[in-house]
């Protein structure tokens, strides 16, 4: 039921390995078992020779250049598309070769996902530890490592414990976050769309499913507006606009911008995408915006909330990959791209080489194809810029050549003073470890066979003194006498302590949102049932929340009870002071209150007793809730 | 009001395509856009619209004509460019017309040499683009699955893949030296299926060929080839009418069309999640020898 009013959202994902782990196979039998190639390429897949039963050559299909075929590598990343009910996906299959690492680094730079490869016979190469660097250099935020060739290994268990013990050690000096482990065999297919049956150790998903199911609207910053211009749109007498692609946050018509580097402010007077006026743009949206003030815009310039300014920067320290031919010298001059900007910068300082296959830093004078290092560049103008880990787009560059224009490289923004925004190579310690090994090993399902309950956050939201607090201990009782897991994450109490250091200030108030989300989906994680209680009077808040936890898992439930009613009940003396204009910001009566549109549903406890609220309640629950024995 | 925060596939890939098309007309000398009147120039063509409404498109289209495209598809062209207001060029090699050039006397590979790649290479030289989009798929063919949004041409207009630009995030290196080129792709990551929900959702107009109707084929090596004016028949072959739409448009004489009964946008995508054969199958040249497109690609052809 779920399925049919879900809209697909796309997972961009890269898959590497070495030579030989089966890639190629592992890509085409799984496109071919979801039914996503075509008969005529099918049997392009058979050669002329061959009957109707002979195995499919799949690497015909991924390596799409001749000298691909004949030299039998990948040389180039390929890409690939299909779909599910779930998902649209675009596979980048990437080279594993050393030598084409510059390709493998431009799949890196697009993707969600990394599908790692590893030939359980093998065990992890330095290959494979290369790839795993690169893609963590890149900021991809979460891996499937694929343990392939089951089969060859007689399916054995031991085998697959000790690969995947091997690699989260390494994974961990590498600060990797979400990791997951899946024993496939991609010629027969086990693991990868259906189960394993050879596998009845694993009770994991398979591929598919994992790949369907992982979370990643929350990779998204929503937080920090950033539109780099691209275009002044004009039409002379008539219109004069500016169009650009929104790297982070949210932009509404009406919204005070600055523009930046000139500071100047104003207000946005319309926004469109092509034809139509639009009421707001997120992240990822192409826009054209048009400005109250006649105030000078042009291509490269930022437009950004008063109150949220990236950092200006005239140095910029950057994790770099070098792909170009040329080497990189500390003193030369190059050209670099950031958002829309073209600007010239100079090499000041090479700090280290890590050597992808051990970790370790080196001294260099230069770093040449392949290599990476942490630099430092002087800018000739200064740019705002974000770190990389916050924006992927406003915290990264790329360098080209002065002379011949090639791409020499690809950068990615860290703070100057932030260590732990660095990977973790040799002097980072292993502090994780803990963390990363128990995520890959226990999987929703097992626990949701533990707690006999799937897990959901109930997200209350209403005015002060609308009865949040008290329905949600109510209902936390009644579910734990029923045996169920579950925690309320309550308004008051959260900004005791782990929110102590926030106000009430629109920032704050998402900030404060964001937090308690980020743990509901936690709680989520290990089997709980959450119920929350807070005013969360912004409807961009609660959607940020809904972001965080998974619109399958999150449930608005909106406390309608009006403002006369909660003014009349005033448990703790708010409303009075508010009145007499001792709380400024208090939402009802000095701050707005936006009501969900489409709550699942809907209490008044002006109207309604507890008790009947309750049973409300446990009916939005009870899908999560049923016994599945 | 609830504020939609999440955006769909259609709206992912409509704004990666503006994007790129704006970058392509900030930093290039002289851009222009191909336009071959298919169903993917018609999705360029709407979607270079929006880049830069309510403006003008601030580039020309060149349509480089081979006298062997279907009446439909001409009057189609001209139509659009009077109701949108586009700068529309022309360019036919008119040398190898005016010689008699086609594909029943020389075949298809060099048919397509002399009328579609050179005729391409003259137009891009005489009007010194540097920047040139194009519809193209990656999921069309397997040798465009591996090619850059914006793919570096030498002087010759040559492409090489082995030695592609690394491209990372949505950074494209548009840097170019004098004569040299490239080619960019806005559509790179569309599919067949994506194109046609994009037309459904905008109601963008297209060639009437795409749908259903009785037309006059004859089936060769099981492909219904359209009898247009100068079609030859083989010895044995009687024109019949049938019931087929085009699932791609070029010309004539080497474009099959599939026995369809989808006679309405809704019912091309319903077809379209059921069909079992790719749509480049409906196309003579691309089959003509292994790695046909690679090869047409390094010389030049899109």
């Amino acid at each position: 039921m779920k399925a049919a009013t879900h809209t697909p959202d796309m997972l961009r994902f890269l898959t590497a390995g070495s030579v030989d782990d089966g890639k190629s196979t592992l890509i085409g039998r799984l496109l071919y078992d979801v039914g996503a190639l075509y008969d005529d390429h099918v049997a392009s897949l058979r050669s002329a020779d061959a009957d109707e039963d002979a195995d499919l050559d799949f690497s015909l299909l991924t390596d799409g250049l001749r000298a691909e075929r004949e030299q039998g590598i990948t040389i180039d990343v390929a890409y690939r598309y299909f779909s599910t009910s779930r998902r649209r996906f675009i596979i980048a299959d990437a080279p594993g070769h050393e030598q084409y690492t510059r390709n493998m680094a431009t799949a890196a730079s697009q993707a969600d996902l990394a599908v790692l490869l590893i030939d359980a016979r093998l065990g992890v190469s330095t290959q494979s530890k290369r790839h795993a660097f690169i893609c963590a250099l890149l900021g991809i935020p979460r891996f499937v490592v694929a343990i392939n060739k089951m089969d060859l290994v007689g399916y054995a268990e031991e085998r697959f414990r000790e690969i995947e013990a091997e690699y989260q050690e390494f994974s961990v000096r590498l600060g990797l976050g979400n990791l997951c482990f899946i024993p496939v065999c991609a010629v027969s297919g086990e693991n990868l769309v259906r189960g394993g049956e050879n596998m009845p150790w694993y009770a994991g998903p398979p591929l598919l499913s994992f790949l369907e199911e992982v979370y990643i609207a929350g990779d998204r910053n929503l937080v920090d507006f950033r539109l780099p211009i691209q275009r002044v749109v004009h039409l002379p007498g008539t219109f004069r606009g500016y169009g650009g692609r929104v790297a982070s946050g949210v932009l509404r018509s009406g919204d005070e911008v600055m523009v930046l580097p000139s500071g100047f402010r104003t207000r946005v007077a319309a926004l469109s995408t092509g034809m139509e006026a639009v009421h707001h743009a997120v992240a990822g949206q192409s826009v054209t915006v048009a400005l109250e003030d006649d105030v000078d815009v042009g291509r490269g310039d930022l437009l950004v909330h008063p109150g949220n300014v990236p950092q200006e920067r005239r140095e910029l320290e950057a994790m770099l990959v070098w792909t170009g031919d040329e080497s990189l010298v500390p003193g030369d001059v190059y050209l670099i791209k950031h958002a829309a900007r073209w600007i010239k910068a100079r090499c000041e300082a090479i700090h280290y080489r890590v050597d992808p296959n051990t970790l370790r830093r080196e001294d260099a004078d230069a770093l040449a194809l392949n290599d990476i290092g942490r630099v430092r560049f002087s800018l000739f103008k200064p740019v705002f810029a974000d770190e990389y880990r916050k924006n992927r787009i406003l915290g990264s560059f790329i360098i080209v050549s002065t002379t011949t224009n090639d791409t020499l490289g690809a950068a990615t923004i860290i703070d100057r003073t932030d260590y732990d925004a660095e990977l973790k190579t040799e002097r980072a310690l292993p502090l994780r470890s803990n963390v990363v090994w128990h995520e890959g090993q226990v999987t929703p399902a097992a626990r949701a066979a533990l707690f006999r309950q799937q897990p959901v956050t109930l997200w209350l939201t209403g005015l002060s003194g609308s009865g949040k607090s008290t329905l949600a201990f109510a209902l936390e009782r009644r579910l734990i006498e029923a045996g169920h897991a579950c925690f309320v994450l309550d308004g008051d109490n959260v900004r005791h302590g782990l929110n102590h250091d926030l106000g009430f200030s629109p920032r704050d108030r998402a900030e404060n949102i964001r937090r308690v989300a980020e743990v509901a989906r936690l709680m989520n994680d290990a089997g709980l049932i959450v119920i929350t209680s807070f005013i969360s009077p912004f409807a961009e808040d609660r959607e940020m929340a809904r972001q965080i936890i998974g619109p399958d898992r999150y449930r608005e439930v909106y406390l309608s009870t009006s403002l006369s009613v909660c003014e009349g009940r005033d448990p703790k003396g708010f409303y009075q002071k508010a009145r007499a204009g001792d709380l400024p910001g208090f939402t009802g009566i000095s701050a707005p209150y936006e009501a969900p549109s489409s709550p699942a549903v809907t209490l008044d406890t002006g109207a309604h007793s507890v008790e009947q609220c309750l049973a409300m309640l446990l009916r939005q629950l009870a899908d999560f809730i049923k016994d599945r024995s | 009001m609830k504020e939609i925060l999440s955006l769909t596939v259609l709206d992912e890939l409509e704004a990666e395509a503006i994007q790129i098309i704006r970058e392509v007309s900030a930093e290039a000398e002289r851009p222009v856009m191909m336009y071959s009147i298919g169903k993917d120039s018609s999705v360029m063509l709407h979607l270079a619209r929006k880049a830069f409404h309510p403006a003008p498109i601030p580039f020309p289209l060149l349509h480089v004509d081979t006298d062997l495209k279907f009446p439909e598809m001409i009057n189609f062209r001209d139509r659009m460019a009077r109701e949108i207001g586009f700068d529309l060029r022309v360019h036919k090699n008119r040398q190898a017309l005016e010689t008699g050039a086609n594909p029943w006397d020389m075949g298809t590979v060099r048919c397509c040499g002399f009328l579609k790649t050179q005729a391409l290479l003259d137009a891009l030289r005489e009007g010194r683009y540097d920047m040139v989009m194009g519809g193209a798929r990656r999921d069309e063919e397997r040798s465009r699955a591996k090619e850059r949004v914006f793919s570096f041409r030498d002087l010759h207009g040559q492409w090489e893949p082995r030695r592609q630009r690394p491209e990372f995030w949505q950074l494209y290196n548009t840097r170019l030296h004098d004569g040299e080129s490239m080619r960019i792709f806005p559509l790179s990551n569309w599919t067949e299926l994506d194109v046609w929900r994009y037309i459904a959702r905008e109601a963008i107009p297209v060639v009437p060929l795409y749908f259903a109707a009785e037309r006059e084929v004859v089936e060769r090596s099981g492909q219904l080839i359209p009898v247009g004016e100068k079609t030859r028949l083989l010895p044995g072959e009687r024109p019949e009418r049938r019931l087929c739409r085009f699932r791609t448009l070029g010309c004539y004489p080497c474009t099959g069309a599939v026995a369809s009964s989808a006679a309405t946008v809704d019912e091309i995508i319903m077809e379209l999640q059921e069909v079992r054969l790719s749509e480049r199958t409906t196309r003579v040249i691309d089959h003509d020898q292994d790695g046909s497109m690679e090869r047409k690609k390094r010389e030049g052809y899109f």
